[in-house]
């Protein structure tokens, strides 16, 4: 194994992260992130989710058939959202009133697929484990992010606690409405690709057409 | 009548499941490079999601409700915890059989879709349907409007987006923005353009 586990954990943050640059997961990054408490929830849904079926298939991964590993993955990958929402409904009945079919939607969520297929077939149990984890949380550090930005400029709140009191309530901060409405989540992550990018230029994807310099006579 | 015209509108350009609910993204960005591509898959999320919606339908209402198991003479099990698992399950044979079927009698088209086909159903379109399905409490009817137009609703959204990505392709963007990140722009505008519909009411 060429990485060392403490790699395998912090790659996927920013080098390889797997919304900006392998685009999977995107589908319930974008919907949920109009509050950061909410956010915060997905994203350990998904960490929990992702860690786990990444184990579990990877123990398994010498008994499963290859014909049949994509419903046998389903099938683990759906208990354990199952579990999930069901421990959500338990005992944060409001949150998951909130993410409502996102939740479910954990099981069509690319990065966990993507990893059971790419990763844990092929490697020992702990090592998915950690790679499962990892890229749980890149997915979380992009969710985290936007929320936060669209919490505080679009409510002027972070976690529902005031921070910029708004104009409403008799302050001084005339809230960005837009940002709580679901288009600005593709500028806010299309941003965050823009910094990305700017900051590890190799990332930079190539240009179909390259436009001609013409020199000057 | 009138009810299901509203609701077929109502799901095909208001509450467009990939502009307003974002779901399918991952195959919205990454397939829709080119319009014939994106048309294909768009047809083919269609007549799945128009299948699948109203099969879970049915599933629900006399499998896994709360009394749906009376007429087996169980009138108190309640299934509706393994909802997620059965509606992936359907999905997942529903997407096989209908491969199957085109491989047999329609070659031209299955082959045209060949790849797209398989890749349904991780697509979080179809599930979510399922998913709204349950949680607004249509009948079988109102299911099967929301499945057909609701596909169709995301097929717009993909066709448009690849012309509009055709287009784009030959414009001088910032190198950091390059691909992912002014497709991500781009999606933004389309789903802002998409809420004006919201005023529209039925």
């Amino acid at each position: 194994m060429s990485q060392t586990k403490k790699e395998m954990l912090v790659d996927p943050l920013v080098d390889n992260n797997p919304i900006t640059l392998q685009v999977l997961g995107i589908c319930s990054a974008l919907a949920v992130t109009s509050s950061l408490q909410v956010s915060m929830v997905m994203a350990l849904a998904v960490i929990f989710v992702t860690s786990f079926s990444s184990f579990f298939i990877s123990c398994l991964r010498n008994q499963i058939p290859g014909s049949i590993r994509i419903i046998v993955q389903m099938v683990i990958i759906a208990s354990l959202v199952i579990l999930v929402d069901q421990i959500l409904k338990a005992y944060a009945f409001e949150i998951s009133k909130t993410l409502s079919v996102f939740v479910g939607l954990i099981i069509t969520n690319c990065i966990v697929m993507g990893r059971a297929e790419a990763f844990a077939m092929k490697n020992p149990p702990v090592a998915s484990f950690i790679d499962g984890m990892g890229n749980g949380m890149g997915y979380g550090l992009i969710l985290l992010l936007v929320g936060f930005i669209r919490e505080l400029f679009g409510a002027g709140s972070l976690f529902g606690i005031t921070i910029l009191e708004t104009v409403n309530n008799g302050g001084w901060y005339v809230p960005n409405g837009m940002l709580l409405l679901p288009p600005s989540a593709f500028f806010i992550i299309g941003l965050i690709i823009w910094a990305f990018r700017t900051w590890k230029p190799n990332q930079v994807e190539e240009r179909e057409y390259k436009i001609q310099q013409v020199e000057a006579h | 009548m009138e009810g299901l015209i509203s609701l077929a509108v109502k799901a095909i350009f208001v509450e467009n499941l990939a502009l307003s609910f974002f779901l399918g993204m991952c195959t919205f960005i990454a397939v829709s490079k080119k319009i014939s591509t994106a048309l294909g898959l768009g047809i083919s999320v269609m007549v799945v999601q128009a299948i699948t919606v109203p099969a879970n339908n049915l599933l629900l209402n006399y499998l896994l409700k709360p009394g749906a198991l009376a007429w087996a003479g169980f009138p108190d099990v309640d299934l509706t915890f393994l909802g997620l698992i059965s509606y992936i399950g359907v999905i997942a044979a529903m997407v096989q059989i209908l491969e199957m079927v085109l491989d047999k009698y329609f070659p031209p088209l299955y082959n045209a879709l060949g790849i797209f086909l398989p890749l349904i159903t991780v697509n979080c379109a179809i599930l979510g349907g399922s998913l709204f399905m349950v949680e607004r409490d249509y009948n079988f009817v109102e299911a099967t409007t929301y499945g057909l137009s609701s596909g169709f609703g995301w097929a717009l959204a993909i066709t448009a987006m690849a012309g509009v990505r055709e287009k784009l392709k030959y414009s001088d963007i910032p190198d950091g923005l390059q691909g992912l990140g002014i497709t991500f722009i781009t999606a933004g505008l389309m789903a802002m353009a998409f809420m004006s519909f919201s005023g529209v009411k039925l």
